[in-house]
């Protein structure tokens, strides 16, 4: 009953290269390992059970005949919808397998295939669990406990205003910061680099020194071919003084067609040229394959039973993540309540751990009292694995503007994470990891924009140091709303975290006549402390299709 | 394909150290080689029809698969032949990607048939002066296994006599009951094993327990 599905709308522009590197020749082969792995994954999933269920109903029919019944049947679930969604199903396993591998690499090459990145990750991992571990014996709270049920039943009254508890948070900090991560980044080696030439052709101004690929402008200009100067956008051709029957309201017809046919691919697709706001949630939702079936309801029921009965350290640190940052946004305040039902549900959501297969971090460990070294009594911690850092949730933030249902902001959300957020947090040498942003970021700066780059380095003001913090969070609270979700848009559209370094470096360009005046690091932070008036696409769609090459 | 090479052992082979080319006095000049030779020996005596080489690369860009094969049965002298020219393992030389992959060449894609093979050299071609070394690791040859022909009973398994049967049964079930539900069973079990799903239950804690003191930095 499987449907084989082209991988031609992902933006995997790297599998076909990689087939032939690796020397495998015979794609029917791959093809159909692809297809073995994604039926695996799919049986027995609930999707599975209500395609049976369907199929078999249908038989009551009286135009199912005997004779051809395969053919009925299936012709059945195509005019009803169902192999749609089994279409969409099929579409999401497709962005969250691994790519096909060579049989001797082990699980830790599939994570991170090159050695040095590994052993990065795993002493920045070190150091945060020994910071997380630090907290826990200095302030006395144990890093899980189970709630009295008095505190329960607190906790489920006022579930839905956590906002307006005001616990004593002091005490906690967060476990790091964007900017210490930045550092361990910065001093990342390959120890087969030769880096003893001082002066060369190949120097690089910036604070990334590892050689990773990364495309260049005539390279993006080829893979972001819809952003072009002739095709229309919306964040630029919705603009007020545009008549909108140039390009918004027919625009606005085929998303709305693409909606009715629920088809993810062709939502992807029309996302890379913007969403319109009406229906940006549905299309997103598409993208994302986030459904709201009963049994994510469930789901999101059983998270928030997990939340209630088991406290965690790390709750702190989200409440004290969102008070800090979130609570203090004009755009983002509103929301407080909501952030909390959704971060706290993530830390208990154990189906996260499957996204460590393909992410080059590794989920903490430890063991239930104490009982070190039995297997037993292993657990991960927290159960979703993901320690969070300051700012983290401003990654679920914009994503309230788009969804009022908590289990549905949750599914959008967790999905997010699992696709692309996880990378700007991780050492790796993925195109779309925060490694490959970084230095995209600045060899795009030293190529297109060498004086202004020669100048900042020379006052003090690394361009890297400034942007970054704007890239971890992928934008999220520098940009205005509206603008921000129009950048997600292009990051669901393709697939792909580049357009976030790429925007950064159009910004660097656009305050670029300001930026050569500034005498130190602190007023060039001046120049590039509000963003909230920047329209996006127009500076993306310049800085990549106007830029003189 | 490829698929079976777990079954199939690698050929015992002696990988010789790995010999940087040089241009000139390599005293005086200390300019990083960019060409490097590994000569793979098969044990002598034997040779080899290859099915397949894996190695796992470390920062060489290409690499050239030549082939020291002796026809059998004649007088003729070994002859060198180019089984691979310059197959890419790095898509540029200059960075990362491909650097640390695992690779294998199938007989398939060699433009020679690597039969009575006797000795493989690779060539390995780094350009790029970004890098302090490189190599290839992990070199494993495997060899061209025919189907096995239909295996027939030995003679003397058919001479063997049948242990007398019919033992006392008293108080014991019948074995044929015992065998047909023993059977049920068993396809119970592998119609339940070809059913599994993959989705998780949810449970983070263990027996309702989830109290945590410190995590493990190992």
């Amino acid at each position: 009953m499987l449907l084989a599905y082209k991988t031609s709308n992902c933006a995997v522009p790297d599998a076909e290269l990689n087939a032939k590197l690796t020397g495998r020749m015979d794609e029917g082969t791959e093809l159909s390992l692809t297809i073995a792995q994604i039926v695996q994954r799919l049986k027995g999933s609930h999707l599975h059970s209500q395609i049976e269920r369907q199929a078999k109903e249908c038989l009551h029919q009286p135009e199912i005949k005997l004779e051809s019944l395969k053919e009925d049947v299936r012709s059945f679930l195509k005019t009803s919808g169902w192999e749609r969604k089994l279409q969409n199903a099929v579409y999401r396993e497709l962005h969250v397998q691994l790519p096909p591998s060579h049989p001797a690499a082990p699980p830790e090459h599939l994570k991170e295939p090159l050695a040095y990145m590994r052993k990065a990750q795993a002493s920045w991992e070190k150091r945060v669990l020994k910071s997380l571990n630090s907290m826990s014996t200095e302030l006395e709270v144990p890093l899980a406990r189970m709630r009295p049920a008095v505190e329960q039943k607190e906790l489920t009254n006022k579930w839905n205003e956590m906002g307006t508890d005001e616990p004593d948070l002091s005490r906690f900090r967060p476990v790091y910061a964007p900017k210490d991560f930045l550092e361990v980044l910065i001093s990342l080696r390959n120890p087969n680099h030769d880096s003893s030439e001082d002066v060369s052709v190949r120097s690089h101004w910036g604070l990334i020194q590892v050689p990773l690929n990364v495309r260049d402008i005539p390279q993006l200009r080829r893979a972001y071919s819809e952003l072009n100067l002739t095709t229309g956008q919306l964040g630029i051709d919705d603009h007020a003084h545009i008549h909108p029957d140039l390009f918004e309201n027919e625009y606005v017809q085929i998303g709305k067609k693409v909606v009715v046919e629920q088809d993810s691919a062709a939502a992807q697709q029309y996302s890379r040229q913007g969403c319109p706001t009406g229906l940006r949630a549905d299309l997103w939702a598409l993208i994302l394959n986030s459904t709201n079936q009963p049994q994510d309801v469930m789901h999101y029921e059983q998270l928030t039973a997990g939340v209630i009965q088991h406290d965690l350290l790390v709750d702190n640190l989200i409440y004290k993540d969102v008070k800090l940052t979130a609570s203090n946004d004009d755009y983002y305040f509103v929301f407080e309540d909501f952030l909390y039902q959704v971060l706290l549900c993530f830390s208990r959501d154990t189906a996260v751990l499957d996204h460590f297969k393909y992410n080059s971090a590794t989920p903490p460990k430890s063991y239930i009292q104490g009982k070190v070294g039995e297997e037993e009594c292993a657990v991960v911690y927290p159960p979703n694995g993901v320690i969070p850092f300051h700012g983290f949730s401003m990654y679920v933030a914009p994503l309230c503007f788009l969804y009022n249902e908590p289990s549905k902001l949750y599914s959008v959300f967790r999905e997010m994470y699992i696709r692309y957020f996880f990378r700007l947090h991780s050492i790796s040498s993925s195109p779309s990891g925060i490694v490959s942003l970084c230095l995209q970021f600045e060899r795009l700066l030293q190529t297109h924009l060498p004086q202004l780059f020669y100048h900042l380095r020379q006052i003090g003001a690394q361009p890297l140091r400034i942007a970054f913090k704007w890239m971890v969070r992928a934008f999220s609270g520098y940009l205005s709303t509206d603008q921000l979700l129009l950048l997600w848009d292009r990051i669901l559209g393709y697939d792909s975290l580049e357009v976030v370094a790429v925007l950064a470096a159009a910004v660097f360009a656009f305050r670029a006549e300001n930026l050569m005046e500034v005498t130190s690091l602190a007023s060039a932070e001046a120049v590039l402390a509000d963003l909230s008036t920047l329209k996006v696409m127009p500076l993306i769609q310049i800085f990549l299709f106007a830029t003189a090459i | 394909m490829s698929g079976n090479t777990e079954d199939i052992k690698p050929v015992k082979c002696t990988i010789k150290p790995p010999f940087y080319l040089q241009i000139g006095d390599t005293k005086t000049d200390p300019a990083h080689s960019g060409v490097c030779v590994v000569d793979v020996t098969l044990p002598f005596g034997k040779p080899v029809n290859i099915e397949e080489i894996t190695f796992k690369n470390y920062y060489t860009a290409y690499v050239t698969v030549r082939l020291l094969r002796r026809s059998p049965g004649q007088e003729t002298p070994a002859k060198w032949c180019t089984a691979l020219r310059d197959l890419p393992l790095m898509d540029n030389p200059h960075t990362e990607r491909g650097s640390q992959d695992y690779y294998s060449i199938h007989r398939t894609q060699m433009q020679v048939d690597p039969d009575h093979v006797v000795s493989v050299r690779l060539i390995l071609r780094q350009p790029s002066s970004a890098w302090l070394t490189f190599s290839l690791e992990d070199v494993k040859i495997f060899p061209h296994m025919e189907p096995d022909p239909e295996k027939e009973v030995s003679d003397w398994l058919s001479d063997l006599t049948l242990v007398g049967q019919h033992p006392d049964l008293e108080g014991l079930p019948d074995p044929h009951t015992v065998s047909s539900s023993i059977q049920q069973m068993w396809a119970l079990t592998e119609v339940m094993q070809t059913n599994q799903t993959t989705a998780s239950i949810g449970r983070f804690d263990v027996d309702g327990c989830y109290d945590i003191n410190l995590l493990s930095l190992t």
